[in-house]
């Protein structure tokens, strides 16, 4: 009796698990290797889809572009969220008040985030265009969303609005780590800022600093929502992203079979990056038992 | 009195920063409340997305929410996100007190299979989760979207019940267990009783990623009477293509309700955020 115990409380939730997320996987990698339109038989053809998508320049051009997103992420989303939760972190009157306002993005969908940043984008009246031209800057001024050469860092751009403030967060907690004690040590063996910061709070903050990188190159790798929103992948697929191009390629297109290797193929990628959280997690577990 | 006027600048230094931060970082919401409260002729003449109305309207508002259909699309995801955030936390916490009182085979298997699917690109699944609810019947209803939000919040949702529940000292549950108590019991007037504040973080951010969610009810819905209000506010660009003033009164509206439980909630999503460690 005591035995089967835990199992009666897992077998719903484990049961709807594995219908709609454990089986699924199983389900996309079979369709990755078939011909089918979602409606009629399914044809196998092997590894036809996966060779046919190596030289797909679109895909190549999705996947470019997601590594795009990826160093934009990493490079600029980790730095500034620190840079924000070291400066919030002094606990002056109103650090609350700040935090409110550079946390509420966070609480917005992306359909909100997309639209509002195309307003911004603008060409003609957006923010950012008259900005530059009243900086006298108006050689800088382009169509953010329609010139394929930029539209991507645009995108990158308008998903930091909400990123940055993830990665503070993530900073925060980890700060709240730190032993204060020996930042005051070094402080009164006359260590100055940087170099309090650099031997001292950085290695504290390691383990926030690795869930950080992992999230953010992982969220980089779904990035979705917001590109199908604000260009659907456009002009031609400039700022297409894998996620964006497997929704086009298996629901506009109903070429289900080569949806799924995109998607395959994008799991894969991020594979290794789940693996790496999922090991400091069960590390992490380990110590506590 | 040099460490006084010193303390003074760095105050003097967090006040700038921190204030050209906020405000840089509060211009996007204040262009789409400028374009909400625009008329019509105001977007079109003067084309400035920046400036504040020189009229200001809530006829926007009314238009979004009675011809926009945004009452109804409120109606359907406040029922989709009620629905599947409980749904989800009643079944998480059951996967949750297993995992954490009892010591089984698979024990570390379904934790871990728990843990990695959270972080999946939906990708992987969109094709079987919508042949699935073709074949069910269960596309274009709220019950499938509903049902898909619940198991797959399911993995982030255990994870982080267990990693909470795990800190409760196993005292408690050995001296309910000597009293004779069953372990639906134990879990019912013991354990959850003591969960209450990381079920309230939990049911925060839950509530605001699923009212958030665009691709399951793209994928999921088709109908106009079924669309949640992500879904409704890009019809709306189809609908008034340029009466950007509306699309942004849609898009406010939309906001408004994370906004607000966040407003109220902050420090249970943040520390929601913290303590799962992932995801966002």
């Amino acid at each position: 009796m005591r035995k089967i115990t835990p199992y009666l409380f897992l077998i719903v939730p484990l049961a709807m698990y594995i219908v709609w997320v454990l089986l699924p996987i199983f389900q996309t990698v079979i369709v990755s290797f078939t011909r089918w339109d979602g409606m009629t038989k399914m044809r196998f053809v092997g590894f036809q889809n996966y060779v046919q998508l190596f030289r797909d320049r679109y895909f190549v051009l999705s996947f470019t572009n997601n590594l795009k997103w990826m160093v934009g992420f990493v490079l600029l989303s980790i730095p500034l969220g620190l840079l924000f939760a070291l400066l919030m972190d002094q606990r002056f009157p109103g650090h609350r008040v700040y935090k409110t306002l550079v946390y509420l993005p966070m609480a917005l969908s992306f359909v909100v985030i997309g639209q509002i940043w195309s307003w911004i984008l603008e060409p003609t009246g957006g923010i950012v265009n008259t900005f530059l031209r009243w900086m006298g800057l108006s050689n800088l001024a382009r169509s953010w969303l329609s010139d394929p050469k930029v539209v991507t860092y645009s995108l990158i751009w308008a998903a930091l609005w909400r990123q940055i403030p993830y990665a503070m967060v993530l900073f925060l907690a980890g700060l709240q780590n730190v032993n204060r004690e020996r930042v005051e040590a070094a402080m009164v063996d006359g260590a100055n800022a940087f170099q309090r910061f650099w031997y001292i709070i950085l290695p504290e903050l390691r383990p926030a600093m690795v869930v950080a990188v992992t999230v953010n190159i992982i969220d980089s790798l779904r990035a979705f929502d917001i590109v199908y929103v604000m260009t659907r992948g456009g002009p031609y697929y400039s700022s297409s992203v894998m996620a964006n191009y497997m929704y086009i390629q298996a629901f506009h297109n109903y070429r289900m079979g080569y949806g799924a290797a995109i998607a395959v193929i994008q799991f894969l990628i991020t594979l290794v990056f789940i693996l790496t959280y999922v090991l400091n997690v069960m590390r992490r577990e380990e110590r506590e038992i | 009195m040099r460490t006084r006027r010193k303390k003074w600048l760095y105050a003097l230094l967090f006040y700038v920063c921190c204030t050209f931060i906020a405000v840089l970082w509060m211009i996007p919401f204040l262009v789409a409340m400028f374009t909400a409260f625009k008329t019509i002729d105001e977007v079109f003449m003067l084309r400035n997305f920046w400036a504040p109305p020189r009229t200001w309207t809530l006829e926007n508002f009314k238009i979004a929410w009675k011809e926009g259909k945004m009452s109804r699309y409120f109606v359907n995801t406040l029922w989709v996100t009620s629905i599947s955030v409980s749904g989800t936390l009643f079944l998480s916490s059951l996967a949750a007190f297993a995992l954490s009182w009892y010591d089984f085979k698979m024990k570390k298997p379904i934790l871990m299979i728990f843990v990695a699917g959270m972080l999946i690109p939906f990708q992987m699944l969109l094709i079987p989760v919508y042949k699935f609810s073709v074949v069910t019947g269960l596309y274009d209803t709220l019950t499938g979207v509903i049902l898909f939000h619940i198991a797959f919040q399911l993995g982030f949702c255990t994870f982080f019940l267990r990693n909470f529940m795990i800190t409760i000292p196993s005292s408690l549950f050995d001296a309910a267990r000597i009293d004779g108590a069953g372990a639906f019991t134990i879990y019912v007037k013991i354990i959850m009783p003591l969960m209450k504040p990381a079920v309230a973080a939990l049911a925060i951010l839950e509530f605001t990623w699923i009212w958030n969610d665009y691709l399951w009810s793209l994928i999921l819905l088709q109908s106009d009477i079924k669309k949640t209000v992500t879904i409704g506010l890009t019809t709306f660009q189809g609908q008034w293509i340029s009466s950007w003033n509306i699309i942004a009164a849609g898009s406010l509206l939309v906001a408004s309700v994370p906004v607000v439980v966040f407003l109220l909630f902050q420090s249970y999503f943040i520390k929601g955020l913290t303590f799962g460690g992932i995801k966002g």
